[in-house]
């Protein structure tokens, strides 16, 4: 990979993200060996930063880098580090103190990736900062699709939920309008972000914001269900857990509006009964287990084209 | 960097020819044991799968196949292309205890093949392996030789051998390239 | 002192001169205005240049009391005269709070003893600009203030700035008012627009400005109060203060150089030098105050100078302070970027400020202080902010090309800055 740094899916050119896809796809057969390992990434250092918790990106990011036998640090910051005066440049320049290859980071503000990747030497990854991107998830969500559905364009996808906060949300429109795909954002008007309309993706023609879910899902091919932050009642962005399941969650009967071999995904993790009930998360065409599969080769394919050449 | 053609070692009769003849002397070396032929990323892939087909038609031997991409595994020092593309790895389960033959287009500094002993370790303890090349051009850096060759040739520092195989390039054919 | 200014194109429109004379000036006060043959005192060849009254920032975080660090008195004083600025008024939010009489008789103090700049400073509206009750206004203003402010923040209590409104007519001062409905722009980093979407921030709507806007029209209406919009921002804003004018309303507005210069796509990557409150709008909204300067709705520009320690903008966009530095970019930006008519720059930096604040007026007339600015409307100069007379660094402007500049700043008779190409 000719960039420093993975910040996000906008800048990145369609054959970047296929060299990706088709890396993590011949990496996946590692995890059926009896070793898992690959000596690719010896003696280099990752550090995952995490700023934010999330055990599911992080331990991902960490097996992924282990297989590839690269010595993984994890670092959690809680906020209170932060606020002892701790700034974002003294945290990069100890990375580079300590001769760090490569950091995972995750934070609650949007950009913190970008300000420590231009004061460090080590390749940095953004694992998801504030509302703005998460390209390794729409890298997985991607690696899921095209192997359920042979391709990544012409599809319907619909992404369902708390739209204004996702950047799960942001990175999948920005690499499925890439690839030709149309996207269905669908969420109450308190959740949609203003001007989601005008968003500045690839092809703007292939965005399409709904309030009805009904819209959203006609004949989808993918059902992205995005996570519910219960917090947001407390900021009056909708009234109660009931409701919101009532108007925008993901029932049998409303994912029976999809295709008849349309999939189910969801980020992790799942509130059962708050925007997915139980019997379509676990059910046949729920793919949130194979996103977590993919997520793994995703991340070993990263590493290795940023650090194993 | 460009190349341009010096000459042709071997045109698509020939490369058959050899083929066979690698083939037959694999079996005779081995007759009666299970075999695994495992071909290295790329072109060692077609080679395998020609010689397994030679194998069936000619001796009704039915090996196992393999395919082996070694990106994983280099060294620093492997001859690699600009941007290395990690391939297909498949093996047949229960690969203890077989012989296996790795099969490889072009011998030269042995590195990949070393890269490919190391991958091969991880995937179990094999009963032995050998190679077998269609090419060895010399130049060897690591104790590392072919069981079986096709052709052994001289060659020069700013030669670069190229075999091409119609399952990927369109001929069958082997030049000898120069660095211009 | 004295200082005899030759041959420059004298330009002062309420006094209705533009004429190429000559200013002599002894004592510290502009003595003729006409052609003078004065051998004895130093002169300053103003050939070619226009001699101006001297500019007034009525805009500037000075920091000092508290945030020494960042800006002081001294320092701030040595930007404004760089800029071509006389004189600067000084917001009251610094550290404690500019709401008592010691702490403006301090400021003054340290103004005399070491800023080239005359300082004016601007008292609290309320007590610890806490919003709750009214600061010693009265007080104060024998002090010295000029106007009063609670600017960092808005008084968000529409009886508390009725109050205000109301009891500061006893001292003819302006009421300047930070507009922006706390409520509204809670979180918010960035303008609330495509740009924040796509970046994943949190965004500070117009309509977080245009409500108090509205509000306090109304209420300077019904109270007769004299009104100041500071820093406008939005186009909404900019159409309401053209009405309340038609209408007859005694208000004023004024515009910082970055908001009629830039929009918020020059956040970019996530770039801390472009965060400030009100922050930088779309392009419809900067066309929108060009407008409102070019027809007068609009009577000021102000820099709104807000120096922060380097450190503090090196931090991620969220956490990082708003607010970035101008006084030495204000007259560069305002020749650039408006091309307006010299009679306007120089009512829109120094007749209009002076109008607005309760200050002695000067001018480019006999008996005045001599407070001029020199201004060289053809110089091209690149802004080096590695160079800035600031201790601050916090400025989008850096490397920026621009025509036009102050070539010498004057307060009473000295010349504090010279700079000719």
């Amino acid at each position: 990979m000719k960039r420093k740094d993975l910040l996000g899916i906008r800048e990145l050119a369609c054959d970047e993200i296929l060299e990706i896809l088709d890396t993590a796809e011949s990496m996946q057969e590692l995890s059926s060996r009896p070793i898992k390992k690959v000596p690719t990434l010896r003696g280099k250092t990752i550090i995952n930063l995490f700023f934010e918790s999330s055990t599911r990106t992080r331990t991902s990011f960490e097996i992924a880098g282990k297989w590839l036998s690269a010595d993984v640090v994890n670092i959690s910051m809680s906020t209170s580090s932060v606020s002892k005066g701790e700034t974002l440049i003294d945290t990069a320049k100890t990375l580079d103190s300590m001769s760090a290859d490569c950091v995972v980071i995750r934070h609650a503000s949007s950009g913190a990736p970008h300000t420590i990747a231009r004061m460090t030497k080590a390749r940095v990854i953004n694992g998801g900062d504030g509302a703005h991107e998460h390209p390794t998830q729409a890298l997985l969500d991607a690696l899921t699709i095209r192997q359920r559905k042979g391709s990544l364009s012409g599809l319907k996808v619909a992404i369902v939920g708390d739209i204004a906060h996702s950047r799960v949300a942001r990175s999948n429109i920005h690499l499925l309008t890439k690839f030709g795909s149309d996207v269905w954002a669908c969420s109450a008007p308190t959740l949609m972000p203003v001007k989601m309309d005008e968003l500045l993706t690839e092809n703007q023609n292939r965005l399409h914001i709904t309030r009805s879910m009904d819209e959203a899902l006609d004949q989808a091919d993918v059902i992205m269900m995005l996570r519910v932050q219960f917090e947001r009642m407390n900021e009056s962005f909708f009234p109660s857990v009931r409701e919101y399941f009532r108007y925008y969650g993901l029932s049998r009967e409303r994912a029976s509006r999809g295709k008849s071999d349309a999939i189910i995904m969801h980020p992790g993790p799942i509130n059962r009964g708050v925007e997915i009930s139980s019997d379509v998360a676990d059910g046949p065409y729920s793919v949130i287990l194979d996103q977590v599969a993919a997520g793994l080769a995703v991340r070993m394919a990263i590493l290795y084209l940023l650090l194993g050449v | 960097m460009t190349l341009k053609p010096n000459y042709q070692l071997m045109n698509a009769d020939e490369m058959r020819g050899t083929l066979n003849r690698l083939a037959d002397e694999i079996l005779n070396a081995h007759s009666g044991r299970e075999l695994v032929l495992v071909g290295i990323q790329r072109r060692g892939v077609p080679m395998a799968q020609r010689m397994a087909k030679t194998m069936a038609d000619k001796a009704n031997v039915h090996p196992q196949l393999g395919i082996l991409d070694i990106n994983l595994y280099r060294d620093d020092l492997t001859h690699a292309a600009v941007q290395p593309i990690v391939r297909r790895t498949e093996l047949p389960p229960h690969i203890d205890d077989k012989e296996v033959i790795l099969i490889d287009d072009v011998l030269f500094t042995g590195r990949t093949v070393g890269a490919a002993l190391r991958a091969l370790t991880d995937f179990g303890r094999m009963r032995a392996i050998q190679l077998a090349v269609f090419v060895d051009r010399g130049h060897r850096e690591l104790p590392v030789e072919a069981n079986f060759i096709g052709k052994t040739i001289p060659t020069k520092d700013n030669e670069v051998v190229e075999v091409r195989l119609t399952e990927i390039d369109g001929e069958d054919a082997i030049y000898v390239m120069e660095k211009a | 002192m004295d200082l005899l200014i030759k041959n420059g194109r004298v330009v002062d429109p309420a006094r209705r001169i533009d004429a190429v004379v000559d200013v002599v000036i002894r004592g510290g006060k502009v003595i003729s205005i006409g052609k003078a043959d004065v051998p004895d005192i130093p002169q300053f060849d103003a050939t070619g240049l226009i001699v101006a009254p001297g500019f007034f920032d009525i805009h500037v975080h000075l920091r000092e009391p508290g945030t020494e660090e960042a800006e002081t008195i001294a320092t701030g004083g040595a930007a404004a005269v760089a800029g071509g600025f006389v004189a600067v008024a000084a917001m009251p939010n610094t550290k404690p709070s500019n709401d008592n009489p010691s702490i403006t008789s301090y400021i003054i103090s340290e103004a005399k003893r070491s800023s080239p700049a005359l300082v004016f400073p601007i008292g609290a509206v309320t007590r610890e600009q806490k919003g709750e009750t009214l600061a010693e206004i009265g007080e104060m203003v024998e002090a010295g203030i000029v106007g009063i402010s609670d600017d960092g923040k808005p008084v968000m209590d529409g009886r508390l700035f009725r109050r205000a409104l109301e009891y500061a007519q006893l001292f003819n001062l302006p009421v300047i008012q930070h507009c922006e409905d706390l409520n509204l722009s809670k979180g918010g980093v960035m303008h609330e627009g495509v740009y924040s979407t796509r970046l994943g921030l949190k965004g500070i709507p117009s309509s977080a400005e245009d409500t108090m806007v509205s509000r306090d029209l109304i209420l300077a209406e019904t109270t007769g109060g004299k009104y100041h919009v500071a820093h406008l921002s939005t186009r909404r804003a900019v159409e309401m203060v053209r009405q309340a004018k038609a209408q007859g309303l005694n208000i004023t507005a004024e515009v910082t150089p970055h908001h009629f210069t830039l929009t918020d796509a020059a956040v970019a990557e996530y770039d801390t030098n472009a965060k400030m409150n009100p922050p930088l709008r779309s392009q419809d909204d900067v066309d929108a105050l060009r407008r409102g300067i070019a027809d007068g709705t609009i009577d000021v520009i102000a820099s709104d100078h807000a120096p922060h320690h380097i450190n503090l903008k090196m931090l991620e966009f969220d956490r990082a302070p708003f607010g970035i530095t101008g006084l030495e970019t204000a007259v560069g930006l305002a020749f650039t970027e408006l091309q307006l008519p010299i009679g306007r720059m120089i009512e829109m930096f120094a007749t209009n400020p002076q109008k607005i604040m309760r200050v002695t007026p000067w001018g480019l007339f006999e008996g005045s202080d001599a407070h001029i600015t020199i201004l060289d409307p053809k110089r091209r100069w690149k802004f080096d902010v590695s160079k800035s007379r600031s201790k601050s660094r916090n400025s989008p402007f850096h490397g920026r090309e621009m025509t036009g500049k102050a070539a010498g700043t004057i307060v009473y008779g000295k010349v504090v800055h010279e700079d000719r190409s």
